[in-house]
């Protein structure tokens, strides 16, 4: 017996460590001791967890850690990132490292359910995308037949690809390149007529060109890429906090409260409106929160729509369209249960 | 009947002397090789100019942002705004005065070590080998000293690529020279095998599996709240690596001392210690200068390696700058600066280590 679990793979290691671990209250007691939530970011995506000149970090990634320490400490300072690379990022929170991950991680069933691991939300919808010439004159990717594509060799990406002009019964020859930068060049070069990759992606590979108004992105997503925050498993409360941190940014572009007007919204009579900013109903109780943890989160870090916009959206170079990550009752799907 | 009479020399023709004859006889003296002469010419015409158009006069050098960089050329506001970065990483710009002065205290600790006169070397080294370190990281981390802790998290750029070949080189120096020795110690078979074992193991895998072992692996295997530092672990990886190939370096001269030299220490009487301190070690390490440079040159450039597992030292920096949506698109610039500072950094440490074989070449 002891034989065979030394001998066991890693997964189940990761898991047994995992689940020794995290005990309900536990990092919310750690976080609260050491004054700083600990995350887990990317080592550098652009839009999503990048580090400005002066070191500090930003993005729509890194926006979720501060919504969470801004809810615990009413300080949205209150952070230390951990750069991490994609395969080491699952490990650091396994083994208590980071106390919370927000670094562009698809959830899938896998990761879910085999890892130890509990995903909090999702905090970006995306998914493969095209990118062709302007001079191409493609509306749709279903007039790609015959094209040649651009791809990074190695990633979910090429399956994704080869699925799709299969079910539509289309032709296309692949030129697969190593990295990001090399594809642009590919494609800047005429090496294919389309570029694929991520959407969240394909706009930043976009300004990578020489002239980035001479490249349109197309509007089909070919598969679903849910993006969003992960917690260990076991600390519900914990997992709490993080998951309603995300949904009260939501929550508060669908109440039309922003950090511009959060103050004057005090005073609203919106009962909505009220109970997000703890001014009734159960405040901060259920979470071990301050009551004023929702308003904090949107005084400090802004609500969904700000957060999208300033680091990925029109405010941003990267000038990505909400498409499916506005609002249900705006077009798209970002969708947060009622606080109340 | 006349005399003859000697006429005045005449020059040599012109195109055996001069510029001209040194063209002829170097560059076309046949055929193929005036073909190759003038094919090496045309590369060069084809290839430098526009990098030298691109690098320097169609470059954009002053500004602060993008919008800054309007020529065809290279955009080096990219680098200069954040040039900081690439050298103190993270590392809060108020406390940047301790890298200084650990460079810099390190810089004047060194110099006595090339001065002749002076006395006291060994003491000297000594101290630099195994207390320095210690007051490094106690000025960077800063909680020894009561100074504002900066975890080694926010370390970064050019100092963290030194600090990762500094300590690796130095640490696995030491650790080295016992490995190679153990691994010529005939007449203890366990000690030998031991030693054999390990560098046959560390030289047998590559850096990058030894960096993601220590980053992805090792943390599970730690006891429950047992935080062990990343560069720390890193660094420990990079020694045991290191160090491997740094015995190997060191047998190499080890087997180059003559038979004779060890013979006469032992007719001296010398016990084992005595004679390969004094006899074997300073003749051997004499002759593996050029060879350990050569493997603390490649660790320098292997220390890179380091940004697969999100430490950023200066490609990791580089990298991540080039991921800021302020300025995508200028990976070529960003590399070129790369390449350059370790270019730099190489070449200088090649240059002194012909210096110091110069120096201590005493002929055999």
């Amino acid at each position: 017996m002891k034989k065979r679990l030394l001998v066991s793979a890693l997964p189940a290691l990761a898991l047994s460590v995992a689940l020794g671990t995290a005990q309900a209250g536990e990092t919310l007691d750690a976080v609260k001791g050491k004054g700083f939530v600990q995350c887990g970011v990317s080592t550098g995506l652009p839009g999503f967890s990048v580090a400005d000149d002066k070191g500090n970090w930003a993005g729509l990634d890194v926006d979720v850690c501060r919504a969470v320490a801004a809810a615990i400490f009413g300080d949205a300072s209150k952070v230390k990132y951990s750069p991490l690379n994609a395969k080491e990022r699952f490990t650091a929170l396994q083994s208590s490292e980071i106390d919370m991950l927000s670094r562009n991680t698809t959830w899938t069933l896998t990761r879910d359910s085999n890892l130890g691991l509990n995903f909090a939300g999702v905090n970006y919808y995306d998914g493969q995308g095209f990118m062709v010439s302007k001079n191409l004159g493609v509306k749709s990717a279903l007039e790609l037949d015959g094209a040649s594509v651009c791809i990074q060799a190695g990633t979910t990406t090429e399956l994704n690809l080869a699925d799709y002009f299969r079910a539509n019964s289309m032709k296309y020859e692949p030129i697969t390149y190593d990295s990001s930068d090399e594809t642009v060049k590919g494609f800047e070069a005429g090496r294919c007529d389309v570029l694929t990759s991520d959407q969240s992606q394909l706009y930043a590979l976009r300004i990578k060109l020489s002239k980035p108004g001479s490249a349109i992105v197309l509007p089909e997503v070919i598969s679903k890429e849910p993006l969003g925050p992960v917690v260990r498993q076991g600390d519900d409360e914990w997992f709490n906090i993080v998951r309603w941190s995300l949904f009260a940014m939501i929550n508060a572009e669908e109440l039309g409260v922003s950090s511009a007007n959060v103050d004057k919204m005090k005073s609203s009579k919106d009962p909505g409106i009220r109970r997000l900013l703890g001014l009734e109903g159960i405040k901060g109780q259920g979470l071990k929160l301050s009551d004023d943890w929702a308003y904090n989160i949107v005084k400090q870090v802004g609500n969904y729509s700000e957060a999208f916009e300033r680091n990925v959206g029109q405010g941003s170079r990267l000038k990505i369209s909400r498409g499916l990550n506005a609002l249900w009752n705006n077009g798209g799907i970002q969708y947060a249960p009622p606080i109340r | 009947m006349s005399t003859f009479e000697r006429g005045p020399d005449l020059p040599p023709p012109v195109t055996q002397v001069g510029v001209i004859g040194w063209l002829r006889r170097n560059l076309f003296s046949s055929w193929l090789y005036s073909f190759l002469t003038l094919l090496a010419l045309y590369l060069v015409w084809i290839v430098v100019p526009p990098v030298i158009n691109w690098a320097l006069l169609d470059a954009s050098w002053s500004g602060t942002a993008r919008e800054d960089c309007t020529s065809d050329g290279a955009c080096w506001v990219f680098v200069s705004v954040r040039f900081n970065q690439f050298m103190y990483g993270f590392y809060p710009e108020a406390q940047q005065w301790r890298v200084n002065i650990i460079y810099g205290t390190l810089f004047l600790l060194m110099t006595p070590l090339f001065l002749k006169a002076f006395p006291w070397k060994t003491a000297l080294g000594g101290f630099i080998i195994f207390v320095y370190p210690f007051i490094a990281y106690g000025l960077l981390d800063g909680a020894w000293f009561g100074l504002e802790v900066v975890e080694t998290t926010r370390w970064g750029g050019l100092s963290l690529t030194l600090i990762l070949a500094g300590v690796g080189c130095v640490a696995a120096l030491p650790l080295g020279i016992i490995l190679a020795l153990g691994r010529r110690a005939t007449d203890m078979p366990a000690a030998k095998s031991l030693c054999v074992i390990f560098i046959e193991f560390w030289r047998g895998v590559p850096l990058i599996t030894v960096l993601f072992m220590s980053s992805v692996m090792l943390p599970l295997f730690l006891p429950e709240g047992v935080q062990f530092d990343k560069l720390m672990r890193a660094l420990i990886g990079i020694t045991l690596f290191q160090s491997a190939y740094m015995a190997e370096v060191i047998r190499g001269g080890l087997q180059a001392i003559p038979k004779g030299q060890y013979e006469a220490a032992d007719a001296l009487g010398l016990g084992y210690w005595k004679k390969t301190g004094l006899i074997v070690l300073p003749q051997a390490m004499k002759i593996v200068i050029p060879g350990i440079v050569n493997t603390f040159i490649a660790l320098i450039k292997d220390t890179t390696l380091v940004l697969i597992i999100g430490l950023f030292e200066l490609l990791g920096m580089i990298q991540n700058a080039l991921n800021d949506p302020n300025w995508l698109g200028y990976a070529t610039e960003g590399y070129a600066f790369t390449a350059l500072t370790f270019w730099i950094i190489c070449f200088s440490l090649s240059r002194y280590s012909m210096r110091i074989e110069r120096k201590l070449h005493t002929g055999h």
